[in-house]
């Protein structure tokens, strides 16, 4: 850095950079952290759901007033299950996969020297830190946090003699979610327009790589289904604190009638799933772009269907708008409207299907190689179409009836989104860590990570679809109140077993992480032999991306293994040969 | 401290694992002393980070492993769980989703073997060694025609099917002489309403709710008057029901799993479900499945030196509802329509309990 003209303190330079490589790590480090809170919560919980009655010095010790003898109070269970799934979809999925490299690669591989508005997406990186810090701060609220689901439905979301919760934790949850609403905008609208506006000479849109295409679209998604969030988000809070009755009626609570009059939780329940929903692919399509780049290069073949990924990503975006009601089947909703979201959400299902047959046909008559980001970006695949078929059954309203809520559906969406997710962002950081920190991750412990997660994986969550089938609801404290469940007991303690197991995997990754930024080995500038820009740009990661002219784009992002050349990869900036035609 | 202790641990493991991979990057070499003569010597072997031909081989052949052990694991579960799941429909309405069920199933189980076969078996096949070269092939529309097509057509087929059986349980209009009940929410237990001869419920609103009308019943209604509210539900076999719920606090959700019946309960609303009940507690009792599953459940509970278990319907509560959502339950008894009406009328209306 020392040729460098600019003048850099440790403040402009590590704290508020503007610098889209360095707020991706922001975003990174802020998402690990947080994702580490989250994956711990679920280590408690489900000690509780295996061995309901036994004391863990574990829950002794971290959960204060909200235990007696070690054996966690039945609010803290719902505080647990809603913190766990707001931090890990909101906060490590949202922001820590679409933030980090969203950040990190779409300047790098259009050709831009940084984002549209470097200001923005620092302000972007701050909200985000501050909603993360909110969120942190109302676990220690003395009523204990917000414990109403993820979903948070009034009236027990907007209610303190309902559940604890819904008290100062609640009111720091919708803070906090006000702010993050804030942060995902921002940034959302600045990769938009660094997408459309930044790119480099021959860098048209029919041969942007497909994260670029995938960041790209979950941007608009964000950008047209946050604000409701956002809107219905304000409306609780005038319910809670104003007295307004957006989505309250006829309640009798601790012996009185409360004064609200003409409100429907249902009107929260549209609100919500219509951003839900679509943060489902808000949260999968950036994995599904960073599996089509990481599978395209370690096939080192081109990625099959080019122009079919971008129709489909363009068409799950399209759909995910209009299938939230499918979250609602049962909720009191004109069963006609269920008829119409059955349909709108099985049509997913074709987008989905091709998708699944491309990747695999691009692995055929590959040559595969089996780096940890490959590894995953397979393991991805398999999650995404096991957790993408049982879609099919809850998709279907006739179906859902009867599985709706119960521990099918918790199969269902950890694997699909949750699963599949933390995969594609694993992928991304195994194959982009040279990027970011100039060395390369450790392969063998990456292999270690893989596996092992894999099995639990899997562990866990495939059993969990029969237990629901078998009629067991989410979100019980216990299931030792209802004999019929008894023999489900042991399953139950298979899935934590496994999850105790996924759980210490993910501390070889953190291991091998944060010892390879410091320790890790020097990287090449192009590791992978891979085709697009990013690995054009100097291993050190300069201010400005590269040190000279931006190269120009002479192709589309996936000459790999090309009849007529020597080397099995083509990078982008190179001309066409003479006669050489652009697949 | 101890939560210390356990991180301690945690990170101890890791860091043996760390330390363990360090080691199997040192490998044997054979030095020459200062005399020439050849001595064994550990050095440290230069890794590539990259993936070489052997950690190709080695992890494309760990997924034919792990194929292997998910087909088995699929298996098990699809095939040696039965035991625990819900025995056969209760009503009539949920044969049809039970067949609809089975299709989908065999359908998505089908689809499930195959891709994930394609999937690995790929990894496997196609794993980078021997100087592998690999095709360039990047695009064909028969190909994608063909997967586009295939799964519109039998989504269109479960689609069609799934809308018929949806219409099916969801449409009210057209039961005749339906037995209507009212079931009600509350934190945390449920209550019911009967409507009596006139067979319509009296109006109900949380502002009415005084001393023993709990679920505040419009006693100025006159269909109220011979309303029953009851703490245990009875339903007469063959009969069909039509559920009216509502909630006096929080979103709950009746679930009937044996009915194959759901429907949330709305504060300020009132929401409908209907049924017909197809075999009667007794007749559930000795039905093979269900004996099965309670058979089960009640060696777990020998084991534990606990009272047998007797098979009973149940309304469970099933939406986030508080503290005690996870023992939310009542009782349903489905008798003989005979043995519904004598226990129906030794419970009190609702006028012979308020006066």
């Amino acid at each position: 850095m020392s040729e460098h003209h600019h003048k850099e303190t440790f403040v402009t330079k590590y704290i508020f950079s503007q610098d889209h490589k360095m707020i991706s790590k922001q975003f990174l480090v802020t998402g690990i952290i947080m994702g580490v809170i989250g994956v711990f919560m679920s280590m408690l919980f489900r000690l509780q759901i295996a061995w309901p009655e036994r004391s863990f010095s574990i829950i002794e010790a971290f959960l204060g007033h909200h235990q007696t003898d070690g054996v966690m109070d039945p609010d803290m269970y719902l505080a647990l299950v809603t913190i766990h799934g707001t931090i890990m979809v909101f906060f490590v999925l949202t922001a820590g996969l679409s933030g980090t490299f969203s950040n990190l690669l779409i300047p790098l591989q259009i050709g831009a020297r940084d984002m549209a508005s470097g200001f923005m997406n620092m302000i972007s990186y701050w909200l985000f830190f501050i909603s993360s810090v909110v969120m942190v701060i109302s676990l220690f609220v003395e009523a204990g946090p917000a414990s109403a689901g993820w979903t948070i439905y009034p009236p027990l979301s907007a209610l303190p003699q309902a559940i604890p919760g819904s008290g100062l934790g609640m009111t720091l949850w919708l803070v906090s979610m006000a702010i993050f609403v804030a942060s995902s905008l921002i940034g959302s609208l600045n990769y938009i327009v660094t997408i459309l506006n930044l790119r480099t000479k021959g860098m048209k849109m029919t041969r942007l790589p497909l994260t670029m295409w995938a960041f790209f679209i979950t941007a608009i998604i964000g950008v047209v289904s946050f604000p409701v969030l956002l809107s219905a988000a304000l409306l609780l809070i005038f319910d809670r604190s104003f007295g307004t009755s957006f989505y309250l009626s006829d309640i009798f609570i601790s012996g009185e009638v409360l004064h609200y009059q003409g409100g429907s939780p249902v009107l929260f329940e549209h609100l919500f799933w219509f951003l839900g929903h679509p943060e489902v692919y808000i949260v999968l399509l950036p994995a599904l772009g960073i599996t089509s780049e990481v599978i395209a290069t370690n096939s080192r073949k081109p990625i099959f269907g080019y122009r079919a990924m971008v129709g489909s990503i363009m068409a799950i975006a399209f759909l995910s708008t209009i299938v939230w009601g499918h979250h609602m089947f049962i909720s009191g909703m004109n069963p006609f409207l269920g008829s119409v979201f059955t349909f709108t959400t099985l049509l997913i299902a074709i987008p989905s299907a091709v998708k699944a047959f491309n990747y695999i046909t691009t692995l055929w008559k590959g040559n595969l190689q089996m780096n940890p980001a490959m590894l995953f970006s397979i393991g991805l695949v398999s999650t995404f179409i096991t957790g993408g078929l049982t879609g099919i059954v809850l998709g279907d309203s006739a179906l859902d009836i009867n599985v709706h809520d119960t521990y099918f559906v918790v199969a269902h969406f950890h694997l699909v989104m949750g699963v599949s997710a933390i995969y594609g962002m694993y992928a991304g950081i195994y194959h982009w860590f040279p990027k970011m920190y100039g060395r390369m991750m450790d392969k063998t412990l990456g292999y270690w990570h893989f596996w092992i997660t894999a099995i639990a994986a899997y562990g866990v969550f495939f059993p969990m679809h029969f237990i629901g089938l078998a009629g067991l609801p989410r979100r019980y404290y216990s299931n030792t109140a209802f004999p019929l469940f008894e023999d489900l007991a042991d399953v139950n303690i298979v899935i934590t077993l496994f999850a105790i197991l996924g759980g210490l995997a993910q501390i070889i990754f953190l291991i091998n992480f944060f010892l390879s930024i410091y320790r890790g080995k020097k990287a090449t500038q192009n590791p992978w032999n891979s085709t697009t820009l990013e690995w054009t740009t100097p291993v050190e990661g300069i201010h400005g991306n590269w040190p000279g002219k931006i190269p120009s784009v002479e192709r589309w992002a996936y000459d790999y293994s090309k009849p007529g050349y020597e080397e099995d990869f083509v990078p982008q900036n190179v001309p066409l040969k003479e006669g050489e035609e652009e697949s | 401290m101890l939560a210390l202790f356990y991180i301690f641990i945690a990170v101890a493991v890791g860091l043996g694992i760390w330390q363990l991979n360090r080691l199997s990057s040192y490998k044997q070499v054979i030095l020459k002393n200062d005399k020439g003569e050849p001595v064994n010597a550990i050095a440290k072997s230069e890794e590539n980070p990259v993936a070489t031909e052997k950690d190709n081989d080695i992890h494309g052949k760990f997924f034919l492993i792990f194929l292997i052990g998910f087909y088995l694991l699929m298996t098990y579960c699809l095939f040696f769980m039965n035991d625990i799941m819900l025995p056969e429909s209760a009503s009539i309405e949920g044969e049809n989703d039970d067949n609809l069920f089975l299709i989908t199933f065999i359908l998505i189980g089908v689809v499930q073997f195959a891709t994930q076969f394609l999937l690995f078996y790929f990894s496997f096949k196609y794993r980078g060694i021997n100087n592998r070269k690999a095709l360039f092939y990047a695009d064909s529309h028969k190909l994608e025609l063909i997967w586009t097509t295939i799964p519109t057509i039998v989504l269109t087929a479960l689609i069609g099917y799934g809308l018929y059986t949806w219409n099916d349980v969801m449409d009210l209009s057209d039961s005749e002489n339906p037995l209507v009940i009212e079931v009600y929410a509350q934190q945390f237990n449920w209550q019911a309403r009967y409507a009596g001869a006139d067979n319509t419920l009296g109006r109900g609103n949380v502002r009415n709710i005084k001393g023993i009308n709990t679920i505040g019943i419009d006693m100025t209604d006159a269909n109220s008057a011979d309303d029953i509210p009851v703490r245990e539900l009875h339903l007469p076999k063959g009969r069909k029901i039509v559920f009216k719920f509502r909630s006096q606090d929080v979103l709950h959700s009746a679930y009937m799993p044996h009915f194959r019946a759901q429907m949330n309960c709305v504060p300020g609303m009132v929401t409908e479900f209907g049924f017909t009940p197809k075999f009667t507690t007794q007749e559930m009792r000795v039905q093979e499945e269900t004996v099965r599953k309670v058979n089960g459940i009640n060696k777990l509970r020998k084991a534990k030196g606990e009272d047998p278990y007797e098979f009973e319907y149940l309304l469970l509560c099933n939406k986030i509802c508080g503290a005690s959502h996870y023992n939310m339950q009542m009782k349903i008894v489905v008798e003989e329509e005979a043995d519904f009406y004598s226990w129906l009328k030794q419970q009190k209306t609702i006028t012979e309990l308020v006066n």
